[in-house]
């Protein structure tokens, strides 16, 4: 069976000679970005504790840089970068679309909840 | 008679039948099925948190308070142990995708050598939750929950290089114990369908008496300030909450109360990692299987290790799920 794999990252920017040798880059990129993760949540600098779309701005660095490794373990690690549009488009775009919906979808209704609380209808400070 | 029609005008056609236009194998394809849907349930579990969270955005326990432990070592290391099990499992992704990577090159001795360090990962990962769940459902410092099922945590001001800094005081430190006119009830002592749990250690009385002897100890509701911190309230406020509202002192975490914050919180916790550790658990009893069917050749003889990327495929997929519950339960 003859298995072509794709054997660069970052649109080409960082290139290998084997497959074996893809496997440990990509070990290493996940490795940093998670490293990255811990010391800032560790730390929280107070420069990105402001208030960004309604969140943290931390947090959002936090969720895309999980969107990130998230992408890498499905492209290299379950080799979604050797599989045809198709197949790639059908898992991916599926899981993407209904998963944005749901999680707009709950998060809207739990700020609705919360701000209820939070106007004085709903008594819950004893 | 041969009323089939037998052609259809679509023969090499990439959509005509008989070729494979997705280039995958049934298994394949078959397991990226399952996997799409596996992912909808763990969102699903996820976007609930994040419902239960974003309901109680002003109170919900700040995770660097609640697990600042590793194994063997006392103090205060907030995510550096849950940092560790991540790095487990990403490793034992490695090995894996290095096991499918060797099952190309049809070496049987590469495969089961990475298949074994992908068990032993994922055994130590499973390993480290469980750890993690005893580490919690035993808890710390114990808190004492309010009538309206809030959590009042106790602590006080200490100077450390200079800046004033709340710390946590465990009740069993300061509580006066009385002798309790409380006892258990048994089912043998009055109506046998009728049991309770066991008592907590001490009563919301004696919790109290302790805070009235201990000048600077204060009370810390759940409400988050401005600062991102907890509010810690006045001596007099503090007097005055556990006394009108103190109800149960609770130590650790459960289903029912949680001394850390929100029981929600506790809940989701049980119930998401321990979905994820589930799916560990049978990914690694999988993972034995095809370790031994490598070691007994059948994929030798079958002349090709696609068994080894199909589970390599769910095994990446734990890890995946993982990275999301590691975001969301301990970063952000």
């Amino acid at each position: 069976m003859a298995h072509e794999h794709k054997l660069e990252i970052f649109r080409g920017l960082w290139k290998f000679k084997s497959n074996t040798q893809k496997i440990w880059g990509v070990l290493a990129f996940l490795t940093f970005v998670t490293a990255i993760e811990v010391v800032l949540g560790i730390y929280k600098p107070e420069v990105l504790m402001g208030n960004v779309l309604g969140m943290k701005g931390l947090n959002w660095i936090f969720i895309i840089l999980t969107i990130v490794k998230a992408y890498y373990i499905t492209w290299d690690f379950m080799h979604m970068r050797d599989e045809t549009k198709g197949l790639r488009r059908a898992v991916v775009w599926t899981g993407v679309f209904l998963i944005c919906y749901l999680v707009f979808i709950l998060l809207q209704e739990g700020g609705y909840v919360e701000s209820v609380y939070r106007n004085g209808f709903i008594k819950r400070d004893f | 008679m041969n009323t089939t029609v037998a052609t259809t005008g679509t023969e090499g056609k990439t959509w005509g039948g008989g070729s494979n236009p997705l280039k995958a194998s049934y298994g394949k394809m078959m397991m990226w099925f399952f996997i799409v849907s596996d992912a909808l349930t763990f969102s699903g579990f996820l976007a609930a948190y994040g419902f239960s969270r974003f309901k109680f955005i002003d109170s919900w326990p700040i995770a660097d308070e609640v697990f600042t432990h590793i194994p063997f070592f006392h103090g205060n290391y907030p995510m550096i142990y849950v940092a560790f099990m991540t790095f487990i499992l990403i490793m034992s992704s490695v090995t894996m995708v290095l096991a499918v990577d060797a099952g190309h090159h049809m070496n049987q001795k590469k495969v089961t050598w990475y298949m074994f360090l992908t068990i032993i990962g994922g055994i130590i990962f499973v390993g480290s939750q469980a750890w993690e769940w005893n580490t919690f459902i035993k808890g710390e410092f114990g808190a004492v929950q309010t009538k309206g099922g809030n959590i009042l945590q106790f602590g006080e001001y200490k100077t450390v290089e200079g800046e004033q800094k709340f710390e946590r005081v465990a009740i069993a430190d300061f509580a006066k114990a009385t002798h309790g006119e409380r006892t258990q009830h048994e089912r043998k002592s009055g109506l046998w369908f009728v049991d309770e749990g066991a008592l907590p250690e001490y009563t919301v009385d004696e919790v109290y008496n302790g805070l009235v002897s201990n000048e600077n100890i204060l009370i810390r509701n759940q409400i988050i300030n401005e600062e991102g911190h907890k509010t810690v309230l006045s001596r007099e406020e503090s007097l005055k909450q556990l006394k009108a509202n103190g109800k149960l002192v609770v130590h650790g975490a459960n289903l029912k109360v949680n001394e850390y914050g929100s029981p929600l919180f506790a809940d989701f916790f049980f119930f998401i990692t321990g979905f994820h550790g589930f799916h560990v658990l049978s990914g690694v009893v999988i993972n034995i299987i095809i370790f031994f069917n490598v070691v007994i050749g059948t994929y030798e003889r079958r002349k090709n290790y696609e068994m080894v990327e199909k589970v390599g495929l769910y095994w990446h997929f734990v890890d995946l799920v993982w990275v999301f519950v590691f975001t969301f339960f301990y970063l952000v």
